[in-house]
């Protein structure tokens, strides 16, 4: 009786907290789902992709990507939804309560061998030498599925590279056709430069009529490069400069306009390599992601040999090398005497619309502070 | 700005006069388009060429460079006399109406078509527009301000906003959009003649004493005056100043008329440069330090929606180079300021206990997450996205009344054409930068002068030809780009290229209160060299 009782009570208690829960998610626009087994806790609006995704489930996308959002093309991103007939796609599928998803059964798995097999098969997607390489998501399915060789022999004709811009490299035989860099040109930048161009098997995309890259109206934004899924699109300055996985990349901000974009700044053996838009939380970001061709390309004045090196004095009009040590003792010497001389107020310093905060504030107390002057502006009326 | 760059959207109507928005701030530009395209929001353009945004404009008007304070103000005018105003703001928050009215009889319809070369039913239509159509943001950048009026140009825009109503609402706003990553930061630091960091008046006793207390110093040794600013200091060179020391910039390339910027830069005894490369500024320099460049250090940028962003370190700098800080620190320490702060962190520690705006943001905030918009008084404060929500920070708005004033210089019979200068997509300010970059020069290699298909044709000049440009202080040689993308009379040249130094042509004269000079209008001749 006791057992019985007891489990009776215990039932109703998690009955209760059950339809408590239930009760509360759809208060907060909150849902439960079950992806492969597991309990994970949504919210509505959300796709099945963002919640795994978000919970470290891997289904592969190449048409999806987080800043063009869902294309509904590739079919990489299919899922099993239980009472659902056939396979979803997860990047349009919104989650609903109860929901019952299997992300990797094995008619998925064929089914994803055969877009990945399908596009492998199409064109040259050779990794070897490819910037993309460690990087690519048509390369990660393809390791994820254990994928060495396709089994389809499709007939494909070679086409040329378009080198004709200056920072960027099109290969459209890597291309497989997913529309970011189309989306990514005419919703994210609004350039609207790329489209989809000719028909069925001739299909490619495009700049403006056809026209090469170089000749278009592009202005190298290279927002396309950074959403493109594969090598089809590339940094014609990153070119055999070391492979993805050998590359540090550091957040900065970028050094040129007032909008301050968040800048990812790739870098290998203290050179710059390139410069992506900050993916990481970019609904936030100043710059959502994107960069102009000055963030995007302008970043290599870094690497210049012919930066200043070493402090540099003027003697018999001559501007001629020397130590810190002199340099630092001739500034002290002709500021203390001048300052003696003619006054605080006879020194002025022009400080940095470029420099840090922590570096404005410096110069600032070392004008008011140490020399003792107010004769302090910077650019902002130039 | 009052308002934030992610608030396009939120706008019904939004304003651009003086910023060329898609080659300056370009990603800045393709939201006003996003927003203009796929969310309706109606676009107002007011400038002489035909920039990226006028395409997709509801309305471009054209207005001649220079009478700018005769268009904002002339459609005040108009939103007045038919009532569109938004009187229950006026009545609350502002002052100085009386006055202001007054002021705005001068600009008639009639008398504003005459200034400014636009139709009065255009400006009619402008008008309607901008005040019946909802929320309204303006956004200007250089245009306004590099003028004589630089400052009436200005108060006409917060004008025009006040008497609308708005302000303190998303999508509304004066927003000026700076040109540069941190000159908003550097006038927050006080790297101005008048005020310590976050704008505490150097004339202010009780100002003084906090910084004089914090830095160790007695009262009576802190400057009580307002200092020079850089054209003054420029102009005194030889007089009052005999000495400047200059931390990345290139007044060499960037001040207005470089023949008369040069000579005054030979009158100084001494003149020490800090920078990157060695630039026209520190070619003629006394000595030269060589710096690190922005991703070889750490620190904040302050962007120009206020917005405090960490950045980090990517590169070491090259072996030799110090960083800025460490370069001031050391000076101090040897001109015998032994506390002076010598770490990134020690600096910012006293920014943030010396700027009230700045106390709550600390490096933990902002390092992971996309930056605070100041004032941010404390750790727990969000940040303030909308400046003068509910109330301005002087209380009551002041409608300004303001008197026309024309450029200092306009076309003659001699200098017929109008100059005005900017700059490029693919370039920056002095260049020193991108064109030392390898796809950026590449695109874009050397400067040429816009001018109107018209005025090219009367001038016999075709597209590619090389045309000699001389205004009062100076002539260089430039390559034609004919175009109908610019207003007829007016010619545009880029500021980037030293070999095509624009700056040798433009004008020093400065707006009385800002100081600015006139970049934007002076008289020019364009000749063919045969």
């Amino acid at each position: 009786m006791c057992g019985i009782r007891s489990s009776c009570v215990l039932f109703h208690v998690k009955f209760r907290i059950i339809i408590y829960q239930i009760f509360n998610n759809f208060m907060e626009n909150k849902v439960n789902i079950i992806i492969d087994g597991k309990q994970y806790e949504a919210a509505k609006g959300k796709t099945v992709l963002d919640v795994a995704r978000e919970n470290g489930v891997y289904i592969p996308t190449l048409c999806y990507h987080a800043r063009t959002g869902k294309a509904g093309k590739c079919r990489a991103c299919l899922v099993e939804i239980e009472g659902v007939r056939g396979l979803k796609e997860s990047c349009a599928m919104e989650v609903r309560e109860g929901m019952v998803i299997k992300s990797n059964s094995e008619k998925i798995t064929e089914v994803r061998k055969m877009i990945v097999e399908l596009h492998l098969s199409n064109g040259e997607h050779n990794c070897i030498a490819c910037e993309k390489n460690g990087h690519c998501e048509l390369q990660d399915m393809a390791y994820h599925l254990g994928i060495e060789r396709p089994h389809y022999a499709v007939e494909s004709h070679t086409m040329e590279l378009d080198c004709s811009s200056e920072g960027i490299i099109r290969d459209p035989n890597k291309c497989i056709q997913c529309g970011r860099c189309i989306k990514g040109c005419n919703h994210n930048v609004m350039h609207e430069v790329l489209d989809f161009g000719w028909r069925s098997g001739h299909m490619k995309v495009i700049c403006d009529d056809d026209v090469p890259m170089g000749e278009s109206t592009c202005v190298q934004c290279g927002e396309c490069v950074q959403l493109c899924p594969v090598g089809a699109l590339t940094f014609k300055n990153a070119k055999g400069k070391g492979p993805y996985w050998e590359l540090k990349k550091d957040k900065v901000i970028c050094t040129y306009c007032g909008v301050g974009c968040s800048v990812d700044v790739y870098t290998k053996d203290n050179k710059y390599i390139y410069s992506l838009g900050t993916e990481e939380n970019w609904e936030n970001q100043t710059n959502k992601g994107m960069l102009c061709v000055k963030g995007r390309f302008g970043f290599d004045f870094l690497n210049r040999e012919d930066r200043l090196k070493t402090p540099l004095i003027r003697k018999n009009g001559k501007l001629e090398e020397a130590t810190w040590d002199e340099a630092f003792d001739l500034v002290v010497t002709k500021l203390g005497d001048i300052k003696a001389k003619h006054g605080k107020g006879s020194i002025g310093f022009f400080t940095s619309a470029r420099i840090s905060n922590e570096e404005n504030y410096a110069v600032m107390r070392f004008a008011r502070g140490v020399i003792g002057t107010n004769n302090i502006d910077h650019c902002a009326r130039l | 700005m009052t308002n934030s760059m992610q608030e396009a959207d939120k706008s019904n109507v939004i304003f651009i006069i003086g910023t060329n928005t898609t080659w300056n701030h370009p990603v800045f530009g393709g939201m006003i388009k996003k927003a203009v395209k796929e969310k309706g929001v109606k676009l107002i353009v007011a400038d002489p060429r035909s920039i990226g945004l006028a395409k997709l404009a509801d309305i471009h008007i054209k207005q001649n460079p220079g009478s700018d304070t005769a268009l904002l103000m002339g459609l005040q005018h108009i939103i007045i006399k038919n009532g569109w105003e938004n009187k229950e703001f006026i009545k609350e928050r502002t002052e100085g109406w009386d006055e202001y009215v007054k002021s705005l009889e001068f600009y008639t319809p009639e008398k504003v078509e005459e200034l400014t070369g636009i139709s009065k039913e255009q400006i009619f239509e402008t008008a309607k527009l901008y005040a019946t159509s909802g929320r309204g943001a303006i956004f200007y950048a250089m245009g306004i301000t590099q003028h004589t009026h630089g400052v009436d140009n200005v108060m006409s825009c917060s004008n025009l906003q006040m008497i609308l109503g708005n302000f303190g609402l998303e999508g509304t706003g004066v927003n000026p959009l700076r040109g540069q990553n941190n000159v908003q930061g550097a006038c927050d630091m006080g790297g101005l003649p008048n005020v310590f960091t976050a704008y505490q008046p150097v004339i202010n006793e009780d100002a003084r004493k906090k910084f004089a207390e914090a830095w160790g110093k007695k009262l009576e040794d802190m400057d009580d005056k307002v200092g020079q600013t850089i054209t003054g200091m420029v102009d005194n060179a030889g007089d009052s100043i005999k000495a400047v020391y200059i931390v990345g910039e290139n007044p060499m390339m960037s001040d207005p008329d470089l023949h008369h910027a040069k000579e005054q830069f030979e009158k100084l005894d001494f003149i020490v440069v800090q920078d990157i490369f060695l630039t026209e500024t520190a070619q003629v320099a006394d000595v030269v330090l060589p710096a690190a460049a922005f991703a070889e250090k750490y620190g904040t940028f302050t962007n120009t929606e206020r917005r405090v962003q960490f950045s980090n370190m990517a590169l070491n700098p090259p072996k030799g180079v110090k960083h800025d800080h460490e370069i001031i620190a050391e000076l101090a320490k040897r001109m015998g300021c032994n506390d002076f702060p010598d770490t990134v962190e020690a600096l910012y520690a006293e920014i943030r206990k010396l700027s009230p705006s700045y106390a709550g943001i600390s490096y933990e905030r902002i390092k992971k997450g996309p930056g605070l918009r100041w004032p941010c008084p404390t750790e727990e404060h969000p940040g303030t996205p909308v400046l003068h929500s509910g109330k301005f920070s002087r209380g009551l708005g002041l409608l300004k009344a303001i008197t026309y004033r024309p450029p200092a210089e306009y076309a003659n019979a001699e200098y017929s054409m109008v100059l005005t200068t900017g700059r490029m997509l693919q370039h920056y300010h002095t260049g020193s930068m991108t064109r030392r970059s390898k796809v950026l020069d590449g695109i874009v290699s050397s400067g040429m002068i816009e001018i109107n298909i018209e005025d090219a044709q009367k001038l016999n000049i075709v597209n590619g030809e090389k045309v000699k440009v001389s205004s009062r202080r100076g002539a260089i040689e430039i390559t034609a780009l004919v175009t109908n993308k610019i207003k007829k009379g007016i010619v545009f040249i880029p500021f980037h290229f030293a070999e095509t130094a624009a700056n040798v042509l433009t004008n020093n004269a400065l707006d009385p209160v800002a100081k600015i000079p006139e970049y934007k209008v002076c008289a020019c001749k364009v000749e063919k060299i045969s």
